[in-house]
């Protein structure tokens, strides 16, 4: 190394160094820590004693684990494409050169703002099964189904029906789409405008560009919201926790990895066991990322730069 | 038809969607305010009322009083958010500047670590976090909460490096030549700059401070340090479930600021969040 280049080595480790002290105290070592501690019977109160494996052959056979772990992918499965999908669409409508679509980015936009605890207050309000708006929305929409089909459907009792609970919490995440439509917004204006030219001239109706021209285009802003929406579906914890007051919901429908890892540590206070399920937690998530990023590599499309 | 009328109907087509959407959208928002506007035995009115009979202002002071330690709540609120703001704002761009504006060996791959540990969701390091912070007697503290931003989160790294990047290398070259050493180029050249960048960084942290549920639950023991956001939900859930006009009154109050703040600092968000997606 030539004088001017160990020169900055350090002036360079000396800017980043609240980042790497960061990353040894908030990152690294409470990962290491998690994976000693998981390997302990460990109260807070005493100190931990080296048990082995044992929690991880206790969670094996641990129904709420099992059950948390199932609601999660559940809620995953159902969330990720849905908001996914969601974000996508009103980006395309929102793209359109209309008149007021400043006041319309705005409002869609604007939910996502909303804190968690009060998103949570909110739609455990708007979910209710007798008087809440959701319902309200939906009763003539059923009542006009059963009269022509003579059926006597009803709308769900939302959060308090575990075949529901998770839907209606999907319902209350979508609210909050408009954070992933304006990453999706500025990933539109980078398609150039001389493709759609191409297309349009190739006889391509508004479906086929969308389809041919935008969505490759757009692809690596796909794989991003879909990455982060992956890593929150999978820690969901604060809308839950308040829309069943602190608890798991009706049949513990509501019982997310997340809600069990708290519940674990700060409720029984079984920190060793809290962090084995943390850590499988975290590799499910790291499998899952990478595994997503396998899949991008053959199908989004990188604009060479 | 012509390409022409197709054209006009289907941007008909697309307006009738975005006005049901915006329409769908607003509606819990107009719940909440109607809701925390109404006498106790209209909340539960069926059919509902979309407005109340008459407007009782007063349910904001009365949940406000019935959630106890609102304004204390508020000051802790707005104490940490000060706090995490400088911190964040301070230790993110000394960081992004060693991340962008000097040239050092390894640099980007230490920058693909910083980006790993995004990866990494609170949950999965709450429990060892939680340990460390009690034998330094943290507990009940707010130190959990704020000392952590001092060390420069990934997030916030990776908003501001994207934009230092940006900047001329002329900049600093000729701040050099002047005999400005490292650390005066980036408080007097760099960081001036890049203030609407540092604005996005303060704003986001702000967000993040207000809305931050989790870490409160575990930190914060006595109920006269709670924020908002914990305090919100202890009334919800001791008893408060049943008086929602008040609910939505304290709700109101807790989402009001942020969507103040939103509307003077629009250009900023959007900027923001547009800066965090594609322009990676």
């Amino acid at each position: 190394m030539t004088k001017t280049e160990k020169r900055n080595m350090v002036l360079g480790l000396l800017f980043i160094s609240p980042w790497i002290a960061g990353f040894i105290l908030l990152t690294l070592y409470p990962l290491i820590s998690s994976a000693y501690l998981s390997l302990t019977d460990y109260s807070v109160l005493s100190k931990p004693i080296y048990i082995g494996f044992d929690n991880y052959e206790r969670i094996l056979v641990d129904k709420l684990f099992w059950q948390s772990l199932w609601n999660t992918f559940y809620f995953a499965a159902l969330s990720i494409p849905i908001n996914l999908l969601s974000a996508i669409f009103l980006a395309v409508l929102l793209n359109f050169d209309l008149p007021g679509k400043k006041i319309f980015r705005t409002i869609y936009f604007l939910p996502s703002l909303v804190p968690m605890v009060c998103l949570g207050v909110l739609w455990q309000w708007m979910l209710n099964g007798q008087i809440g708006l959701v319902n309200q929305a939906l009763w003539p929409v059923f009542d006009t189904f059963n009269a022509l089909f003579g059926t006597t459907l009803t709308p769900p009792n939302w959060l308090a029906d575990p075949a529901y609970a998770k839907a209606g919490l999907v319902l209350a995440s979508m609210w909050g789409v408009g954070n992933a439509v304006v990453i999706f917004l500025a990933g539109l204006q980078d398609v150039p405008r001389a493709l759609y030219e191409a297309a349009e001239l190739d006889g391509c109706n508004f479906w086929q560009k969308t389809i041919h021209v935008t969505l490759p285009i757009i692809s690596p802003v796909i794989y991003f919201n879909g990455i982060m929406s992956l890593i929150g579906s999978f820690q969901v914890f604060a809308v839950p926790y308040v829309m069943t007051n602190g608890g798991e919901g009706p049949g513990r429908s509501l019982l997310f990895t997340a809600t069990y890892i708290f519940n674990k540590g700060f409720e029984a206070w079984s920190m060793g066991y809290a962090c084995a399920v943390a850590l499988i937690l975290f590799v499910i998530i790291l499998t899952l990322t990478l595994l997503a990023t396998r899949l991008s590599e053959r199908h989004v499309h990188y604009a060479s730069k | 038809m012509n390409s022409k009328s197709v054209r006009l109907v289907q941007r008909i087509c697309i307006y009738v969607i975005l006005l049901l959407g915006a329409f769908v959208f607003i509606a819990p928002f107009a719940w909440m305010v109607s809701t925390s506007l109404k006498p106790l035995n209209e909340t539960m009115s069926l059919p509902p009322r979309w407005l109340p009979s008459v407007i009782q202002w007063e349910n904001y002071p009365l949940a406000i009083n019935e959630m106890k330690l609102f304004w204390r709540y508020t000051a802790n609120t707005i104490f940490l958010c000060v706090m995490t703001v400088i911190g964040t704002v301070l230790s993110s761009s000394l960081a992004a500047y060693g991340f962008s504006r000097i040239e050092w060996y390894g640099r980007d791959k230490v920058f693909v670590l910083v980006l790993a540990t995004m990866m990494i969701p609170f949950p999965v390091v709450m429990v060892p976090l939680y340990t460390l912070f009690r034998e330094m007697g943290w507990i009940g503290t707010y130190k959990p909460l704020w000392v952590p931003s001092f060390l420069a989160g990934a997030f916030n790294v990776f908003l501001l490096r994207q934009f230092f990047l940006t900047l001329p290398k002329e900049l600093e070259e000729a701040a050099k030549i002047d005999g400005a050493n490292e650390l005066q180029v980036f408080w007097l050249v760099i960081l001036p700059l890049a203030k609407p960048a540092l604005i996005v960084v303060a704003l986001f942290q702000f967000m993040a401070t207000w809305n931050d549920f989790l870490g409160p639950l575990i930190y914060l023991t006595d109920q006269s340090d709670f924020t908002l956001a914990l305090g919100l939900q202890a009334y919800q859930s001791k008893g408060g479930g049943t008086d929602w006009h008040y609910l939505m009154a304290a709700s109101t109050l807790v989402v009001l600021p942020v969507v103040v703040l939103f509307f003077f600092t629009q250009r900023y968000f959007v900027e923001g969040i547009a800066t965090t997606g594609g322009k990676g």
